[in-house]
């Protein structure tokens, strides 16, 4: 019995070492300290490595320790990480995730450091450090990077149907007729038998290549599958951004503009959720030649040309009803976990993630994400054209200012469950657009 | 038994002492501390895995927990929302069509396999080589047939096309629930059949000869004299089987994710997605609970209907 007993101990010591060491040690003599800090994205985990390297050149008594999981182990983690008392010191937050996290007290409000350190946030694109504010008007977050949404659409498809790839850069919509932009989506699309989509004797039911790709049917949030269009169309999500408290999706205008879209799937231009359902994913269909044309976020550019069969180039999203293109502006932040031992050398570690530093001397030049520092965000265009790709496209609506907030509000998980429910059934053809009321006051029912 | 060889022991050595003697601690206890020390490991184990979370889910599940801020006490609550939550209704549906749809095909494919086994070959490496869908990873065949499945680029779709048929959407509402069904068919019915071949190695040649001899077909054979030997195994493999099948979830979350619209949302992927996206951890306690109680009475039916613990072999 006492072996066992003192076996026990041993798993007991074993279990605490181990729960102790996800965070960061007290700080020793002379303040020295490591900072524990996840991030979901493999790609961009080199890019933060130079910034933890060149912090720790900087302010050598700190030490950046980096952890990256996957994006659906991530939270996972993370949630069981505050409940256990292991969370990391600083994380990359998501507009997504933040609020409720807040709301529970996991984050720490960076209002003191930011106003005792002057932290300029002009530097940053306009609205960017907006998102990261709570309703109560605390600060979580200072912006390190942004995505707009672009179409990106393989050349050799364009060249065969004849269009120029200045007439891209053109095109128009309207929930109508759809404009020049379906004109060119019809046009693209090809069926078994060579026909295309705006050709008498289409087979809708065949179709070889779709004009334009599908990524689902968006939920309630639909930001590179239809934002751009209700956007453009005048419509906005709830009352207020950020912080709602009614959201627009029974609106006439989000009705119209689904069920144009939605109508692309029944003219055989686009494929049904059934299709997208059963695929592996949007990229990979783009990339054996299914899909002439996607609209993506900026996020993903690299990996549309990395891919080895097709060539691709970017064209702005369609110009709609009110005269202007839209694009939602979404970006991400690092948060500080309040249960955090070093507060000061977590603000440290976010504040040198925020400042030209990482961004402008070394996430730019990687030229796998915007920076969110306005003199950053030109550095970074420059090195994706070094690299051959002309991301104007996605910039033009900065540049425009026909960006909108991304929406950031409370109970987003329970809007997505049941919005992700509504519009799959609409884009099924299960139910028409009407559905959308009874989703509507389900969804406003929750800030009742 | 222990109880009888405790008070056989003094009689051991009959003579001494007229009447038997006050027991010692020792004697009353008999085997019972050696008993203890071998049962011990395998119940703090349940205990502290099993037993308490259980406890701690059902109280859990008489709460308002967000698993960052303590539980609030509210009762029945969670299972009134329960009883009027469509989804809940629609999740073991699903389930239900899936289980049916998975059990069948599993069992008559295995059945089919460890016969043939028996018949033909007793060799190691086919056995081994029936066993190894099994040793693949969920997530790992998940991912793999979502690949071959894939509507536009997958090696299953441009076969049926090269056939002159129609593309599937295997995952697409209409399918997605047979497909799944079927690519865990896949996985685990080598294991079943291998359940299977060890129950029929176990029924006595003799039988068979007897058959023989009075003249049964093949067929007749089958379901006369193996099935009904077969039974007490059976009933094991369907208990394990359709308890397996019910907690169907990694498939789900590689593939569909629940969708399209709610057609794959099987109970476990709902209670997942109430606890760990939608931070309802005391409502996805409730879920579970009723989850418990509902495969209890399954495998407690499946027990008495099948009479597991008695075997036909006994008499003969």
């Amino acid at each position: 019995m006492k072996r066992s007993l003192a076996v026990a101990g041993a798993a007991v010591l074993l279990l605490t070492g181990c729960g102790t060491s996800g965070s960061s040690e007290p700080a020793a003599a002379g303040g020295a300290a490591t900072i524990d800090y996840w991030l979901w994205d493999v790609g961009q985990q080199p890019q933060y490595q130079a910034c933890a390297d060149a912090f720790h050149k900087a302010n050598p008594q700190y030490t950046v320790k980096i952890t990256q999981y996957g994006w659906d182990d991530y939270w996972n983690t993370l949630t069981t990480a505050f409940v256990s008392g292991t969370a990391p010191d600083v994380f990359t937050g998501h507009l997504s995730r933040y609020p409720e996290f807040a709301a529970q007290g996991q984050l720490m409000p960076l209002d003191d450091f930011v106003a005792k350190d002057k932290v300029d946030l002009s530097i940053y694109q306009d609205g960017l450090a907006d998102l990261w504010v709570t309703k109560d008007g605390k600060r979580y977050g200072l912006p390190k990077d942004f995505d707009t949404v672009a179409v990106i659409y393989n050349t050799e498809k364009l060249k065969e149907a004849g269009i120029k790839p200045e007439e891209m850069a053109e095109l128009s919509w309207n929930p109508q007729d759809g404009g020049t932009y379906e004109k060119v989506i019809a046009h693209l699309t090809v069926d078994k038998n060579g026909k295309r989509g705006d050709e008498p004797g289409f087979d809708k039911t065949k179709v070889a290549t779709y004009g334009i790709g599908s990524n689902g049917s968006g939920a309630g949030f639909g930001q590179t599958e239809w934002s751009m269009y209700t956007m453009s169309n005048g419509w906005q999500y709830g009352d207020q951004n950020p912080w709602p408290t009614k959201f627009n999706y029974a609106d006439p205008k989000f009705k119209e503009t689904i069920k144009w879209f939605t109508g692309l799937i029944d003219k055989g231009y686009m494929p049904s959720l059934d299709i997208v359902n059963s695929g592996v994913g949007m990229i990979d269909a783009y990339g054996a030649g299914k899909y002439a044309m996607v609209t993506e976020g900026s996020w993903n550019t690299k990996t549309f040309f990395s891919l080895k069969d097709v060539k691709s180039a970017i064209a702005p999203t369609p110009i709609g009803p009110t005269g202007k293109r839209a694009s939602l502006l979404n970006g991400l932040a690092d948060n500080i976990t309040a249960g955090t031992d070093n507060p000061e050398a977590s603000w440290a570690w976010v504040k040198f993630l925020a400042s030209p530093a990482c961004q402008e001397e070394i996430v730019a030049k990687e030229a796998t994400v915007f920076p969110a520092i306005k003199t950053a965000t030109v550095k970074a265009e420059k090195a994706f054209a070094e690299a051959g790709i002309d991301v104007k496209p996605f910039t033009i609506h900065v540049d425009e200012k026909t960006t909108h907030l991304a929406p950031i509000a409370e109970h987003w998980a329970d809007i997505t469950a049941t919005m992700t429910e509504t519009m799959d059934s609409i884009f099924s053809f299960k139910s028409d657009v009407n559905a959308l009321d009874q989703a509507n006051a389900t969804v406003n029912g929750l800030f009742g | 038994m222990t109880s009888d060889t405790v008070r056989a022991a003094p009689r051991a050595t009959p003579g001494t002492v007229p009447d038997p003697p006050p027991r010692s601690l020792r004697q009353r206890l008999g085997d019972l501390p050696v008993a203890i020390m071998f049962v011990l490991p395998a119940t703090i184990g349940f205990a502290v895995f099993y037993l308490w979370p259980a406890l701690r889910g059902a109280y859990l599940s008489l709460t308002k927990f967000n698993v960052l801020t303590p539980p609030t006490f509210i009762g029945l609550e969670n299972y009134e929302r329960l009883f009027g939550d469509r989804l809940f209704w629609n999740a073991l549906k699903v389930t239900a069509e899936y289980v049916v749809l998975n059990i069948v095909t599993q069992t008559v494919a295995a059945m089919l396999l460890a016969v043939l086994m028996y018949r033909l070959t007793k060799s190691m490496v086919v056995r081994g080589v029936v066993l190894l869908p099994y040793l693949v990873a969920n997530v790992v065949v998940a991912l793999v047939w979502y690949w071959m499945l894939d509507f536009q680029i997958g090696v299953v779709n441009n076969m049926i096309e090269w056939l002159g048929l129609d593309r599937v959407a295997f995952f697409g509402s209409d399918w997605a629930i047979p497909t799944i069904a079927g690519i865990n068919t896949w996985r685990h019915t080598g294991y079943t059949a291998l359940l299977i071949f060890a129950g029929l190695q176990m029924i006595p040649p003799s039988v068979y000869e007897a058959a023989s001899i009075d003249g049964a077909s093949e067929w007749k054979t089958f379901w006369r004299v193996t099935l009904p030997l077969l039974r007490p195994v059976m009933a094991l493999v369907m208990v394990l089987s359709v308890i397996g099948s019910f907690q169907v979830f990694d498939t789900i979350a590689v593939t569909t994710a629940g969708g399209p619209i709610n057609a794959t949302r099987v109970i476990y992927f709902y209670i997942y997605d109430m606890a760990f996206n939608r931070f309802n951890f005391g409502y996805a306690a409730a879920l579970s609970s009723v989850l418990f109680v509902l495969l209890a009475g399954i495998a407690y039916l499946q027990l008495r209907l099948s009479r597991a613990g008695e075997s036909d072999l006994r008499g003969s």
